[in-house]
């Protein structure tokens, strides 16, 4: 539809915002890996500094009143054994460093508990993780406080620390691209049923006004259902406007018919030349208003059946030849010749007589009206590539540009503004004929001045 | 050692210096200047000159603009040096694996990795700050005299088995580091301590036997050769093959139960100055093993991963925190009295 300027995009918001949900889960999956690694890495250092530390308190021991150490190999060469970290140590016995790094730090005294005690310091230009244990060594009835402090640079956890940070940034790289993608494809498949819809509504033809009753998702049913509504209700208008219309027209030619015959006594009776022109006008008129309110009739009657078309076989050949007789009269009035050329055997069609019969009679009683009086009208009908059903006439044709007009309701030529005229018959003749499937086909006359007008229906 | 080898490169500089007022001895120091000077390298190192002097024109050859200043020292002068402000050295070269592990773990060496470091095995460096570049197993050293060719213990326990059955054949015959005063005894001992009980048992019966306790590898060898010793133990592989072509009388002998290997190793002291060269030499170190002509000149055997998995009673000492151990004051005076007791049993 021109005029509706779109404001953003379903899809694109959805796929914004799915997006964005899928970036934020991935960057709280990163922060979330990495510091449960980390933790993870951290306590495997306290673990092994832990048991480093007690490893060392558990070879203390008391020699000749001192109390000494043996310093456990294993104590020491299992911190080298995860990393390549530096490594400290310092053993104090009363206040005093028995052996190891003696500016090492220690807790104070005051936070001397039974328990391991973890830090983190800067020693010797580099940060170090350290753990505190205490012992209660018993020499000589009195009790000596044995303080071990084992501590390790954490260069190795750096290095576990960079491991794990690249893993879990391609981890969460990866489950957003994934994520986005998947993303795309949801927008995708929730649009969808909105498409089909879409598509099912912009398939139907301009006179169809069922109502939606496609697959509808819940969240589209409410808008579906105010345009079934919206449809409903435009279904309505339609319908009061056309039985108005031929209501109206049934009104007005009853009358009519009365207001013709006795014009026709009133025109037996008279004598003089100019009261008997006069009436001659007025049956005229009369004629004219009635053939419009027919026409009127036959319209409102196409839109009502074309919804619902009668299926039966029509033989269009024998239509043609009935019309031609019916309108032979009039054709006669004028001194019209109608040549006919219709084939005896039947072209018979699948469609709605009534309405098949109405659009060939308003075709020949256009070409009648505008055939000038003493000319040929021929009729023709033919089965090479589906049926054809033609009327040529020799009056004034229709001017290129405005034939793709001409269908449209109430248009008239423009050069038949002195004929009085509904602009409705070519109207009626096209709605039958798209409401068969076929097309109603004008072109100038290819003999000669006048119009050609055709229906084509494809082989049933 | 090798001092008595004369030079035959002219323009090297033979310096002797006493004792420095700096506060560490040193034994030697030569300069060996570069022909247009553009860069420096002050080495300090434990490895005399007879094994440095091909690496070290070798390296100049590649590098012709670097004069490279070497000073010899023990390596517990060695250490002293570096734990000095004031005394720059670019390069500090031991054998002694404990002290270096120990400067670096102190945080005075500068962490280096280059394509070259990174292709050494795991094994032979720590923390990227020292880098092994020779392999020397601690081996058996026997005398022709005492052992005929056919007749050599192969491990600890034969070896152990031999001197218990033959106390006075062996009484005043037997030879090892006293690892009181010697650093790579001492770290040899710890080593076999740790690797197997044997060594305490063999300790024990050598102390029986009233075995000559030595400072260095050069003396036990020159005694065993000439038939004073019958074997000495735990002498350093290295210098006793660089000695077989030139001194009869003496066999090396790989014992099969376990053979402590010690890594020479290079590091970069954190005052360093002239850093791209020191580099430059660090690469080349440890590629010795590219430069065959270079480890016969030397007598220091390369690093080689092959040779560990061919052998596998060979076993590096571990680089690492465990070094540190042995270092412990406690340790060391519980070690040492352990071993005294055992070693000298009058």
């Amino acid at each position: 539809m021109k005029g509706l300027v779109a404001k953003g995009s379903i899809r694109r918001r959805l796929v914004f915002q799915l997006a964005a949900v899928a970036a934020l889960l991935s960057v709280a999956f990163f922060l979330l890996v990495r510091e449960v690694a980390e933790r993870a890495a951290e306590q495997t250092q306290d673990n092994i500094l832990a048991s480093s530390a007690t490893a060392i308190a558990d070879a203390m021991y008391t020699d000749r009143g001192q109390v000494t150490l043996e310093l456990p190999y294993s104590a020491i060469s299992m911190l080298g054994a995860i990393n390549q970290d530096r490594v400290f140590y310092r053993v104090v016995v009363s206040g005093k460093t028995l052996t190891g790094y003696d500016d090492l730090p220690i807790p104070s005294e005051q936070t001397i508990r039974s328990g391991n005690i973890f830090s983190t310091y800067f020693y010797r230009r580099e940060d170090v993780r350290s753990v505190t244990v205490f012992r209660s060594i018993t020499v000589g009835n009195r009790p000596q406080q044995v303080v071990i402090s084992v501590a390790q640079t954490q260069l190795g956890l750096a290095a576990i620390s960079t491991r794990i940070t690249s893993t879990a940034t391609a981890i969460a790289v990866g489950f957003f691209l994934v994520a986005t993608a998947l993303s795309l494809f949801a927008a995708q498949a929730a649009l969808l049923p909105l498409n089909r819809m879409t598509q099912a509504v912009a398939r139907r033809g301009p006179n169809d006004l069922r109502p939606v009753i496609a697959d509808t998702p819940t969240e589209l049913i409410p808008l579906v259902e105010a345009l079934n509504k919206f449809i409903e209700r435009l279904q309505s208008t339609l319908q009061r406007s056309e039985e108005l219309i031929a209501e109206a027209a049934h009104r007005i030619r009853t009358p009519l018919a009365t207001v013709r015959t006795q014009a026709e006594i009133t025109h037996r009776r008279l004598n003089k030349p100019e009261h008997k022109q006069a009436i001659r006008e007025m049956i005229r008129a009369v004629d004219e208003s009635s053939r419009s309110a027919g026409q009127l009739l036959d319209h409102a009657m196409v839109t009502f059946r074309a919804d619902s078309l009668e299926k039966a076989p029509v033989d269009l050949a024998r239509l043609l030849d009935e019309t031609c007789d019916r309108l032979a009269p009039t054709a006669e009035l004028k001194d019209i010749d109608i040549i006919r050329d219709i084939p005896d055997q039947p072209l018979t069609i699948i469609g709605d007589r009534i309405l098949l019969q109405s659009a060939l009679r308003n075709m020949l009683d256009n070409a009648i009206k505008y055939s000038p009086e003493d000319s040929q009208i021929s009729v023709t009908a033919s089965s090479d590539q589906g049926y054809r059903l033609e009327i040529r006439d020799m009056g004034r044709g229709f001017t290129g540009t405005e034939i793709n007009n001409l269908t449209g309701r109430y248009s008239r030529g423009s050069n038949v503004s002195d004929i009085v005229g509904s602009g409705l018959g070519l109207t009626i003749a096209d709605e039958v004929a798209r409401s068969h499937g076929g097309a109603l086909e004008i072109s100038k006359n290819n003999e000669g001045a006048g119009a050609c007008v055709s229906l084509a229906f494809p082989h049933s | 050692m090798c001092f008595t080898r004369i030079s035959t490169f002219l323009t090297a500089i033979l310096i002797w210096i006493a004792v420095p007022a700096s506060g560490f001895d040193i034994e030697v120091r030569q300069v060996f200047p570069a022909k247009s000077e553009t860069a420096q390298l002050n080495i300090i190192s434990t490895a005399d000159l007879g094994a440095f002097r091909p690496i070290i024109l070798k390296f100049q050859a590649q590098n012709p603009g670097v004069t490279v200043d070497y000073t010899i020292a023990s390596s517990t002068e060695l250490m002293k040096a570096i734990y000095q402000e004031n005394a720059r050295f670019d390069l500090a070269i031991s054998s002694a694996m404990d002290l270096q592990t120990k400067i670096a773990n102190d945080g005075l060496a500068k962490t280096f990795t280059s394509q070259q470091t990174d292709d050494l095995p795991d094994w032979a460096k720590w923390r990227n700050q020292v880098f092994a570049f020779t392999q020397e197993p601690a081996v058996l050293v026997v005398s022709d005299a005492f052992f005929p060719t056919d007749n050599t213990p192969a491990s600890r326990d034969e070896l152990i088995e031999l001197l218990r059955e033959n106390p006075e054949r062996f009484l005043g015959r037997a030879g090892t580091y006293d690892v009181r005063t010697s650093g790579l005894g001492y770290l040899f001992a710890t080593q076999d301590s740790r690797s197997s009980e044997s060594f305490w048992r063999l300790t024990e019966i050598m102390g029986r036997l009233d075995s000559k306790l030595y400072c260095c590898s050069s003396q036990m060898i020159s005694d065993v050769a000439s038939g004073k010793l019958a074997f000495a133990y735990n002498v350093l592989g290295s210098y006793a093959a660089s000695r077989l072509p030139y001194t009869k009388g003496f066999r090396i002998v790989e014992l099969e139960d376990f053979l402590s290997v010690m890594l020479r190793t290079v590091l970069i002291p954190t005052n360093a100055e002239n850093d791209g060269t020191a580099r430059l030499m660090v690469n080349f170190l440890v590629t010795l093993n590219e430069k065959p002509e270079l480890v016969r000149a030397s007598g220091l055997p390369p690093i080689s991963d092959a040779e560990l998995q061919s052998n596998n009673a060979l076993r590096p000492i571990r680089l690492g925190p465990g070094l540190l151990v042995f270092l412990d004051r406690l340790k060391r005076e519980n070690f040492i009295s352990s071993w005294a007791n055992s070693i000298e049993q009058d």
